[in-house]
């Protein structure tokens, strides 16, 4: 394009503040960028406003103390935040979340690990188990929770229908159950038809974690003596760490914000309400936009705790590689 | 004895309980098991979806339909169709427009970086972890403001936008894979930005189009949350319709029509799925991070 001379004085100021590497490499290709920021910049906008401004503005809202559709944006220095607990159905919905998300990470987590596990040496019809486990990704919870909640029926062992049913034909009613409108442990059920979707993705992920290890690697150990066993948890398992990782934050973060499921399995139900249904129900049904403001922000917060720390990390890595 | 103790003293290789083919045997086993139960709901929606309106009953749901009926997908049909036909009209341009800007992107934060370009990537990337509840309050207002609100382009700017990070993510993790040489000698040819990407990246895209169109495509069929709080009646996805007949909510408990719409509901995706399945596979990886 231009010649190296018409480097702006700015951009050469930061050219000279960065290693002596980095310095050579800008100095050939420093008024290059120019074109790449612009046709990036209409993005910038769009993110910048529609994640970094909305967020802004969903913050300012839940401490404007306005807890109804017609009152002005006030400021109530962040009482909302507060207050919030004592809304009778609110810790139970943080409560609920975090056993859907524990029974659901880990299930998902270990089930996928599982059957990555049994496939990963190779297996005849490979294809086909992948396409079958993974299948139920591309369906929507909605979809889904319709036959979810017909499985998952409560109905009392003498008109048991659903898997109850399917337990009693095979002998095994002991495992029937009132799964998700079980008081204390129902989110658990809950999170089944969650691990009946995403499992596949873990093992998907697993999957191409085992195929990464070198072979040479294995066979090394191998020939040192290691037992098979040895082999998997020296050699094999610590390379998989970071696709653990990796799995751990998109299912984490999934998990915190499930709607879809929960709508479509039991509505607004008190018995299974999580944060994300009660925002919905705090701007829809309540008409109270502060407090569905800082319910959100409180989801944001669990998130952000979650995934900040793995995006920076992830980044910084590849930047080193 | 002096064989014994060396074989003593050297780590001994255990012997397996089972030869090599005994142990693929059990693990082949065990998945097909698992295939199994991961079919159970398939089962289930498919054959009550062929049962006429009297048989499909919960108390029955294991058997096969004594006659098949096609009652169940006719009044689906019905009642999704509008649904469906919004559902395209979302996913369709949401997806190959979202593809184009992705493309985009992630050439120039792979190829034509500038200074920060790292920042703003991991910005970008958070905005595809965020909840979207933390931003759907002021969200409806901005839409609301633009006259976009309960439309079927509102719906298709939010998901655009939402989707940028994902998008850019998958392309540039794919463009990270072309040579910095080829790029390099398009430089010293004299071409610029967009010569370079329309004679060098474009060309070999292919691959990461099919992802980015494929993930795309299904995120934004299968939406619920963007559909309840920015739709409408007259722009509402088949999800929602599918949500309103058959949902908890629901009255009318017409169990055949329910399963029948739910496949319904599902099946461009499925379809999708299938046929594109390998490249699909290959989104999936690069939803991971991995670079």
């Amino acid at each position: 394009m231009t010649s190296p001379d018409v480097t702006p004085p700015v951009a050469r100021e930061s050219i000279e503040g960065r290693g002596r590497r980095g310095r050579r490499a800008w100095r050939r290709r420093a008024p290059r960028w120019l074109p790449g920021l612009l046709l990036l910049s209409p993005s910038i906008v769009a993110i910048g406003l529609f994640v970094y401004g909305l967020i802004f503005w969903n913050t300012r809202v839940a401490v404007s103390g306005k807890h109804d559709m017609v009152s002005p944006y006030g400021f109530d220095k962040g009482k909302n935040f507060v207050d919030l607990w004592d809304v009778p159905s609110w810790p139970g919905a943080v409560r609920h979340a975090l056993l859907f998300t524990a029974v659901f990470v880990i299930g998902a987590l270990v089930l996928g690990f599982f059957l990555a596990f049994l496939m990963e040496k190779g297996i005849k019809a490979e294809a086909g188990f992948r396409a079958i486990y993974l299948f139920p990704m591309a369906v929507s919870f909605i979809a889904s929770g319709v036959v979810w909640r017909w499985l998952m029926n409560p109905a009392p062992p003498e008109r048991a229908v659903g898997l109850n049913q399917l337990f009693n034909k095979l002998g095994l009613g002991a495992l029937g159950n009132d799964w998700w409108q079980n008081p204390r442990l129902g989110m658990a059920a809950m999170a089944l038809p969650a691990i009946w979707q995403m499992s596949g993705y873990v093992m998907a992920l697993y999957l191409a974690g085992f195929r990464g290890v070198p072979e040479d690697l294995r066979e090394a150990a191998r020939v040192d003596g290691a037992s098979e066993w040895k082999v998997y948890r020296y050699v094999v398992l610590p390379q998989l760490r970071p696709v653990t990782l990796s799995a751990l934050i998109i299912l984490g973060h999934i998990s915190l914000k499930v709607f879809d499921l929960i709508m479509a399995i039991a509505g607004k139900q008190i018995i299974t309400y999580v944060p994300a249904v009660a925002t919905y129900v705090e701007v829809f049904d309540r008409g109270d936009p502060a407090n569905g403001a800082t319910i959100a922000t409180y989801l944001l917060v669990a998130v952000g705790l979650l995934v900040i720390p793995y995006l920076v990390w992830s980044v910084r890595a590849e930047r080193e590689r | 004895m002096t064989a014994t103790t060396t074989a003593a003293t050297r780590p001994r290789r255990r012997v397996p309980l089972l030869g090599p083919g005994g142990m693929r045997m059990i693990r082949f086993a065990v998945l097909l098991a698992f295939v199994v139960v991961f079919l159970i709901p398939v089962y289930v929606l498919v054959v009550t979806s062929f049962k006429s309106l009297q048989e499909a009953d919960p108390s029955t749901a294991w058997s096969l339909p004594k006659d098949w009926s096609l009652d169940g997908w006719r009044s689906a049909w019905d009642t999704l169709r509008p649904g469906l036909e919004n559902s395209f009209k979302i996913s369709v341009p949401g997806a190959l427009i979202s593809a184009v800007l992705g493309s985009l992107n992630g050439y120039v934060l792979s190829k034509w970086r500038f200074p920060g370009a790292d920042a703003v990537f991991t910005l970008f990337l958070f905005g595809m972890f965020i909840p979207y509840q933390a931003v759907m309050i002021p969200l409806q207002g901005l839409l609301t403001d633009l006259e976009l609100v309960g439309s079927i382009r509102g719906l298709v700017l939010a998901h655009v936008v939402y989707g940028i990070p994902i998008c850019t993510l998958i392309f540039r993790n794919y463009y990270v894979t072309i040579p910095n040489e080829l790029i390099e000698a398009a430089r010293v040819d004299g071409a610029g930005m967009l010569r370079t990407y329309r004679s060098i990246v474009l060309p070999v895209s292919g691959p990461a189009f099919a992802v980015v169109l494929i993930w795309q495509f299904t995120s934004m069929w299968n939406d619920f949350l963007f559909a309840v709080f920015l739709g409408s009646q007259e722009s509402w996805p088949v999800t929602v319709l599918l949500n309103n007949t058959a949902g908890s909510g629901a009255v009318a408990v017409q169990y055949n029509q329910q399963m029948a719409s739910a496949l319904l509901a599902s099946l461009p995706t499925l379809v999708v799925y299938i046929v594109l399945g390998r490249f699909f596979m290959r989104g999936l990886m690069a939803g991971a991070l991995k670079g």
